[in-house]
């Protein structure tokens, strides 16, 4: 049996690799995968603590956020490919037109 | 009866509300004028009963107090909309409702064909409920809101025709000279009020009953009596035209002449004295405000009487008249003599009101002529006119049996015998006088040849302006007869009358008897001699020229410029108070104060905003990534204050 800390950092490890990837990289797609790699970690978590604690609440959520991250591809790929048609890019640099 | 005094107060109310609804509409003067004068009368008839009333009642069971309801309620402290009946105030009632009526009477006449008729009858109904408060109240407060009420009207009425010029100093619109009645009022109002927190602080109360109820039980010499009574004098030298406030009186004449006669001759003006006389126990406490009362009285009374001998401007001379008059009033008071100056207060007020009524219609008939230079001969066209003035003037002069023998000559007799006889040589010295000007006045314009404009057609004023001229002439002979005194045979029913209103006051100030009855028959004939010598100077001197006044202006040289010019008092005060606050508002209260500090804390608000916003906005980059740091940031320090604390 594998103690559920190991599962709990690798876990970390994911979520980070995630977050830096989120804030760091330029690309749309590239940044759109992090955070399904965030979303991956939070159900790893999930699973683990179900396993751990013998609850099964936790692997009903996985299934939710499995869900919820299935419709968030699609509409996050729609917005990329939105706004490669209108900009001809996918770098989120030139896509700064919120501000001041 | 006296649980209808609310209706006295409220009649002028209902006139002054249907006359300022419904009065642009109506458009009829005659029924503008008959609700205007027709309230006022009724409250008179109302007076006259409850006057009657008190006559059938024992001394001491007359004074009352009748509370309509509670004004305001705050902890233990309360004051009531109620008002005080006794002797002072059903005399004082008589006087504003009578004269008043009489006044708007004459009105009805005298703004014939003014587009302001409604306006003006509202005005003076709205004067005559204020200044029913003021002498009915049973407290300070309502006493204040009548006294503020009547200032109100002044100001309204000095600057009824507010489309003409008036010149004086620093004045170019009747408008201003209302402000500036305003203003001087204001300076005494303020010193009404803290003198009334004085009271409250003091007495805990505010009602006259029980604040004069423990006075009883105070010393006299007081420090803080002292000071209430001077601070609540202030505040009667603003309202009664006294040194040193009394500048805004002469310039009030901008008003209609029935306002002069009514607010500024015969009732408002007389409200100092009356609201000393209300607190006669409290100034009985305090001897160094009555001498300074005296001394302002007197020095007043001669001052203006003085200015009154040179004037040229007809409303001018009474203006002046009746500030020496009021000077006279306060005299009294200051000696201790209350009974005195309210029956001078009576009296003034019918003689004055008959004067200033008189030489309104004779500005009527000269078409708005006020200078008395340009007049002359109008005895043979106004013969009524000039009756009641010449028996007014008779009556101001101090002609015996006229009214303002009797009441004139107990304040002279009272100035001696309980003041000084430096105070009665001034009293004497500004009846001198008065007497010269009255004469000189009623000489250049009603005798001698005619010096007005050949396309002048003077004539009679109407009947409605006639017999309140009659009507007041009448009282101005038969007025004084309430106060003949003792020494005279009379039985002097005024004084009897007043008596248990100032008994406590005299109690205090116990002043001895008088038994010395040959210095007041020698007073007596030195002021008829006095009386008579003003008169045959004034009558002679400009009887047989006209234009006497240049060859004594040329004589006196400096003097008569003084005179002439008011002793300078506008321009000392314009040179002193006036430019001073002004030149100050100007270059520190707007330019620094205002400009650099007000507008520059709000500027500096606004402008210290709009610096760190845009210096902030830089953080709305746009990129969301940034967001997204600034959100993961923010996550990794809530979570290590929750890790780590």
């Amino acid at each position: 049996m594998i103690p559920v800390h190991y599962y709990l950092i690798l876990s970390a490890v994911m979520f980070i690799t995630g977050v830096v990837g989120v804030l760091t990289r330029r690309n749309a797609i590239i940044i759109f995968m992090c955070i399904e790699l965030m979303l991956n970690s939070v159900n790893l978590t999930f699973v683990a603590f179900s396993s751990y604690l013998g609850n099964e609440a936790g692997q009903m959520f996985v299934f939710f956020v499995m869900a919820v991250a299935a419709a968030e591809a699609a509409v996050g790929l729609a917005i990329v490919l939105a706004l490669f048609r209108n900009k001809q890019t996918v770098n989120i640099n030139e896509v700064n037109i919120l501000k001041w | 009866m006296y649980q209808y005094v609310g209706l006295i107060v409220l009649f002028p109310l209902i006139g002054l509300l249907i006359n300022g609804l419904l009065g642009r509409k109506i458009k009829n003067e005659t029924i503008v004028g008959a609700i205007g004068s027709g309230a006022v009368g009724l409250s008179f008839l109302l007076t006259a009963a409850i006057f009657i009333d008190m006559l059938g009642m024992p001394a001491d069971g007359r004074s009352q107090v009748v509370t309509l309801f509670t004004w305001i309620a705050a902890g233990d402290f309360t004051v009531s909309a109620a008002y005080q009946i006794d002797q002072l105030s059903v005399l004082m009632t008589l006087v504003v409702t009578g004269v008043g009526f009489l006044i708007h009477i004459y009105s009805i006449g005298y703004m014939h064909g003014d587009r302001g008729f409604w306006r003006f009858f509202t005005y003076l109904n709205l004067f005559i409920f204020a200044m029913l408060n003021l002498v009915l109240a049973d407290n300070y407060l309502l006493m204040f809101l009548g006294w503020e009420g009547v200032g109100l009207c002044s100001y309204l009425l000095i600057g009824f025709w507010y489309d003409k010029k008036f010149p004086g100093v620093g004045i170019t619109w009747t408008g201003d000279a209302g402000n500036k009645a305003f203003w001087v009022n204001r300076i005494g109002d303020f010193a009404f009020m803290i003198g009334m927190f004085l009271i409250f602080r003091e007495f805990g109360t505010l009602t006259f009953n029980e604040v004069m109820g423990q006075a009883d039980g105070r010393t006299v010499g007081e420090g803080t009596i002292f000071w209430i009574t001077l601070l609540l004098f202030i505040g009667a030298t603003g309202k009664s035209a006294q040194i040193p406030l009394f500048i805004w009186l002469p310039d009030a004449m901008a008003g209609p002449t029935p306002v002069s006669a009514l607010i500024h001759a015969a009732t408002m003006v007389t409200a100092g004295v009356y609201m000393i006389a209300r607190n006669a126990a409290l100034y009985a406490l305090a001897p160094d405000t009555m001498m300074i009362v005296a001394i302002v009285g007197a020095v007043t009374a001669i001052m203006a009487a003085s200015i009154g001998l040179v004037q040229n401007d007809i409303k001018k001379v009474l203006a002046y008249s009746t500030v020496s008059q009021l000077g006279y009033m306060f005299l009294a008071l200051g000696v201790g003599a209350f009974t005195a100056g309210i029956f001078h207060v009576m009296t003034h007020a019918f003689f004055k009101a008959c004067l200033f009524l008189g030489s309104g219609a004779v500005i009527h008939a000269m078409h708005e002529e006020q200078d008395i230079r340009y007049m002359g001969g109008l005895k043979r066209v106004m013969p009524i006119t000039y009756w009641t003035f010449l028996i007014s003037s008779f009556a101001i002069a101090g002609f015996p049996p006229l009214a303002g023998f009797f009441s004139k000559d107990e304040i002279l007799w009272f100035a001696w015998a309980d003041g000084s006889p430096l105070l009665w040589l001034l009293g004497a010295g500004a009846a001198l006088m008065t007497a010269f000007y009255m004469f000189r006045m009623v000489t250049l314009t009603f005798e001698g040849e005619p010096r007005w404009a050949r396309d002048k057609h003077p004539h009679e004023a109407p009947s409605s302006m006639t017999i309140p001229l009659i009507v007041l002439a009448a009282l101005a002979v038969v007025g004084g007869f309430v106060g003949v005194p003792a020494v005279l045979g009379g039985g002097n029913a005024i004084h009897q009358w007043l008596h248990p209103v100032f008994a406590q006051a005299e109690r205090i100030m116990a002043l001895p008897e008088h038994h010395d009855h040959a210095t007041e028959y020698l007073l007596m004939a030195i002021s008829v001699a006095i009386a008579l010598t003003g008169f045959w100077f004034g009558r002679r001197m400009f009887l047989a020229d006209p234009e006497a006044d240049k060859r004594i202006a040329a004589k006196t040289g400096g003097l008569y410029r003084l005179l002439a010019n008011k002793y300078y008092v506008d321009e000392v005060y314009d040179a002193t108070v006036v430019r001073p606050i002004l030149k100050t508002s100007d270059s520190f209260l707007y330019r620094v104060f205002d400009v650099r500090l007000i507008d520059g804390f709000v500027n500096g608000l606004a402008s210290t905003t709009a610096w760190v916003s845009s210096t902030l906005r830089f953080m709305q980059s746009g990129v969301v990534q940034n967001y997204a740091a600034l959100i993961v940031l923010g996550l990794v320090v809530i979570l290590g204050l929750l890790i780590f604390s």
